[in-house]
């Protein structure tokens, strides 16, 4: 079944097909450019000879008797009527013409030239060699290009020009094909070596095409439509363009046709030829279709994103793999993914049948791919695999026995690969634990939204069921959500609570207090199920005391909260301070960071899952709206802010009089116009800061909005008083709104103004409403930020891109040196202080912390 | 073009000293690598100049480091 090759490549060798290894290579020699007979037969000497190998179902290559899976195909040749060059080599051969003489054939010097110099004792490493001697190469030629004379038969050399793509000019004489093929051949292989080839496998003459070598049919296949009609591949209809001249110039040239006609369907010749190789030649018009559409030709096969390297070798496409669009489900596990029940009953498991479990299989098969949970495939020991269906189930069951294997259904439990481009992060692919589910989304824990950067506006993602045992074990213990809470970037956690989870654990933890069934009904709703604890309540209970419920027993923790007060937790209750974005956030979440160094990934993953629901259900409960009126500020406060905007206003126009009384002390390094716009931008930054204060002092505490800035769930301060007060200077690349040609941003304002509101300052607040100019200030700064990011994301994607592949291979050795794949050293000691990041608090180790855990047990 | 002061000197230029062959063998022992397998510096390098540095002889760079304060770099010299 496995072939196993006991061979180990040991050198590989570059080099070209000269006429000998072609004709010697091919099966079949090409006389015809017809394809099929009338039976459509594939014709013999014709371009689809079942001697090439076999496309169709049934028929048998009559090279090596294989059939359409086993063959896998044989070149043909083709022996043109004239040579013909080949475009992708026409430098080369340039290089060669210029540098050896048209009459002897030499190198136009007389200096010995060795292109591998004998170095010491030490071994010159094969890559190395080969740069340094084509570097030499390339000097070589570019030396000799100007030899007027031959200094060995002292014949006169003529400035050779190549006529882009294929013609070769001598003094603005043509140069034929034959003509440079037989110069060519004069040069001896020492000569050849010294420009940069190895003449043993390849002569300068093989790049002038005396015969073409015919690809097998297996890499043109044929496409039969619905009608029946038969459509040829670009390969072969560009062949059978070919052929047919090379025929038609045969003809003519036994007729003893007149040499224009012959040297027409030459050139024509050289153009199908050229063609072949390459269709996207600038000089020539490429091949087309009948429909117009060019011919992709051998060189577009290969080149570009949909050649073949890049399509087809670096991205390939895999089997047992899903993607639809996601959408959230708090109520799954972190670790588990929300699988639909369409794309449950298409992927598969392979289980394999033994004497234990031969009944329940047996069962799956019963059920067959219709009815959930079934099996969609058995394989067979001797490796068939048949599908189940109503015709084969019958006799699968009856067969079935150890040693063969089911593919099953998908199962809840079963370990999948979940994935979201970009994968720029080892978190962007996690395994996940599979939850059937109605519907037709993944469905995933918003808590793990972070690491794969989605949301759900539309993302899509992908799942990957592995199918080996070893495949599983690996990405369970590797690659599972609760391996990846600490990220390795600076051992920060990357899972936490987000959003409405912090509002609701900082409500819970502030001052909310709920009567003890409330509080029971509460927990038990979110999966702490703690009797022991629950007995302890008593009729009114605490929010610090519920949250406590989640924390083990013996937890100890004192951390700061996102005002910097203290928080505190001892014996797993939270004493001192509220729980917020600095504690059970997303990147910084202290007391998550310390659970999961206590207590181990599972049981973190575990508590996080509860403090993520706890925080959705307390707002469930208590009740949460964010709306308009939460903008509203009290008269007096409107007054004050209004007050300092107003007297921002009157300092810029103060400072504007004094600089235009030549009254403006200038700054350091500073003209005096300079200086007053950094000092008007100044005083309206005060302002804008004097603002955000004011409402920040304004005891508007229960505020939706404030509570949502002050537990770090969403927003900012700064946003509410962009919305109620004053939005503030429009910066445009760090600067006011500049004057356009005319002196003026608008044609309201006269020239030269530099008050605030012409340069772009917005005194009025979302809700107020801008005014007219004001609105235009904001949609110039709006437009500049919406065009910067769609101009820099794909360039920040692609420099991020070069910068992985410059350092993928780089690995920490067990002398903890950075090492490359050729085991170079990078870097003596890894970050030159041997640091592992990942087990560090933001990269520093915090001493103090472990003497205190320490000395405290 | 002679430099009009000692770059050696200047505070971005870290410190650059010549190993022994001693030293030298005892440095590509200690990592099991052969010479070929260090950073290069090139021959004609401005820090190497009061050095008289020979193709295949170890320069040690002390250097600043913002992660621990000081830390050792070994560099052969190389030509080209």
């Amino acid at each position: 079944m496995t072939e196993y090759i006991y061979k180990k490549i040991n050198a590989l060798v570059f080099g070209m097909l000269g006429p000998d290894i072609v004709r010697k290579q091919a099966c079949a020699k090409i006389v015809t450019p017809e394809l099929y007979d009338k039976e459509g037969y594939p014709v013999d000497g014709g371009l689809m000879d079942v001697r090439l190998g076999v496309i169709d179902p049934g028929l048998r290559c009559k090279t090596c008797g294989g059939n359409l899976r086993e063959c896998m195909g044989h070149f043909g040749f083709l022996e043109l009527a004239r040579p013909v060059i080949h475009v992708q080599y026409a430098d080369i051969i340039l290089n060669f013409l210029r540098c050896t003489c048209k009459d002897c054939g030499k190198l136009l010097t007389q200096k010995k030239i060795e292109l591998t110099e004998e170095v010491g004792e030490e071994e010159q490493q094969p890559e190395d060699d080969f740069v340094a001697s084509s570097k030499k190469a390339k000097a070589v030629a570019n030396s000799l290009r100007n030899v007027k004379k031959c200094p060995h038969c002292g014949a006169k050399q003529l400035a050779v020009k190549v006529e882009k793509p294929t013609n070769f000019l001598e003094d603005d004489k043509r140069l034929s094909p034959i003509e440079i093929r037989a110069r060519l051949e004069k040069i001896s292989d020492e000569d050849v070596g010294r420009l940069g080839l190895n003449p043993a496998f390849a002569r300068p003459e093989w790049m002038i095409l005396n015969v073409l070598p015919v690809p097998p049919v297996t890499i043109r296949p044929s496409i039969t439509l619905e009608t029946g009609e038969r459509s040829e591949d670009d390969l072969t209809h560009k062949l059978g363009d070919i052929v047919r001249i090379n025929q038609r110039l045969f003809e003519n040239i036994n007729a003893g046709a007149p040499e224009i006609i012959v040297e027409d369907l030459w050139d024509l010749l050289q153009y199908h030829i050229t063609t072949y190789f390459n269709n996207e030649i600038s000089q020539i018009p490429p091949a087309r279709h009948r429909s117009g559409q060019a011919l992709r030709t051998l060189s577009e096969r290969i080149k570009s994103k949909e050649g073949r390297f890049r399509h087809n070798l670096a991205g390939k496409r895999v089997n047992y793999a899903a993607r639809t669009v996601i959408s959230p489900d708090s109520k799954i596990e972190l670790n588990e993914v929300g699988v639909p029940m369409v794309v449950a009953m298409e992927l598969t498991v392979p289980e394999r049948v033994t004497e234990w479990n031969l009944k329940r299989l047996k069962d799956f098969v019963q059920r067959g791919p219709k009815t959930y949970p079934g099996s969609n495939y058995v394989l067979r020991p001797d490796g068939k695999k048949k599908k189940i269906t109503d015709e084969t189930q019958e006799q699968l069951l009856e067969e079935l026995q150890p040693g063969y294997v089911v593919e099953r259904h998908l199962m809840d439990g079963d370990i999948a690969i979940f994935n979201r481009q970009p994968s720029l992060h080892r978190m962007s692919i996690m395994a996940h634990r599979v939850r059937v589910l109605q519907g037709k989304s993944f469905r995933l824990n918003p808590a793990t939204c972070f690491p794969y950067n989605a949301d759900f506006d539309g993302d899509e993602m992908n799942l990957h069921i592995p199918q080996t045992e070893e495949a599983r074990a690996e990405a369970e213990v590797l690659m599972e959500v609760q391996t990846q809470i600490i990220t390795p970037k600076n051992g920060l956690n990357v899972i936490g609570c987000s959003d409405d989870s912090i509002t609701g654990n900082y409500l819970l933890t502030k001052d909310l207090e709920f009567s003890r069934e409330e509080a029971i009904q509460l927990l038990y709703s979110i999966g702490v199920n703690k009797p022991e604890r629950f007995e302890k309540f008593k009729k009114n209970v605490n929010g610090k005391e519920i949250f406590s419920a989640i924390l083990p027993e013996d937890f100890d923790f004192i951390g700061n909260s996102k005002d910097k007060k203290l928080v505190v937790v001892k014996k797993g209750y939270l004493v001192e301070g509220t729980i917020d974005k600095a504690t059970i956030g997303q990147e910084k979440g202290d007391l998550i960071r310390a659970l999961c160094a206590r207590y181990g990934n599972d049981a973190t993953l575990d508590m996080l899952g509860k403090l993520f629901r706890l925080g959705i259900v307390v707002l469930l409960h208590h009740g949460f709206t964010t709306s308009i009126s939460d903008t509203d500020l009290p008269e007096d406060i409107k007054a004050k802010c209004k007050e300092a905007i107003y007297n921002a206003d009157r300092r810029v126009a103060q400072l504007i009089e004094q600089y235009e009384k030549k009254e403006l002390e200038s700054m350091p390094g500073l003209s005096s116009e300079e200086t007053l716009e950094a000092k008007s931008m100044e005083v309206l930054n005060k302002a804008r800061t004097k603002v955000g204060e004011i409402i920040a002092e304004s005891g508007l505490k229960e505020n939706a909005t404030i509570i949502m800035a002050i537990s770090g769930a969403r927003g900012s301060l700064m946003n509410l008083s962009m919305m109620s007060a004053c939005v503030g200077q429009q910066a445009l690349r760090g600067k006011r709104i500049e004057n356009g040609y005319r002196g003026r941003t608008l044609t309201i304002f006269s020239q030269g103004e530099v008050t605030p509101r012409a340069k772009g300052f917005v005194k009025h607040g979302y809700k107020d409403g801008l005014t007219p100019d004001e609105f235009f200030m904001h949609a110039i700064t709006g437009r500049d930020s919406l065009m910067d990011l769609a101009l820099r994301t794909p360039k920040s994607g692609y420099l991020y891109r070069r910068l992985v592949s410059a350092l993928q291979d780089l690995k920490i050795a067990y002398d903890e040196t950075v090492r490359d794949a050729n085991d170079n050293i990078v870097q003596f000691t890894y970050g030159e202080d041997g640091l592992d990041v990942s087990k560090t608090e933001g990269g520093k180790i915090n001493v103090n912390r472990i003497v205190k855990e320490i000395m405290g047990k | 073009m002679e430099t009009q002061f000692n770059i050696t000197e200047h505070f971005l230029v870290p410190e650059h000293i010549k190993l022994t062959e001693e030293e030298k063998t005892i440095l590509l022992n200690k990592y099991n690598i052969t010479i070929k397998q260090l950073p290069m510096i090139d021959i004609k390098d401005p820090a190497l100049k009061d050095l008289n540095p020979k193709v295949g002889e170890v320069i040690k760079i002390v250097r600043w480091s913002p992660t621990s304060k000081t830390t050792e770099f070994y560099r052969v010299v190389v030509d080209g």
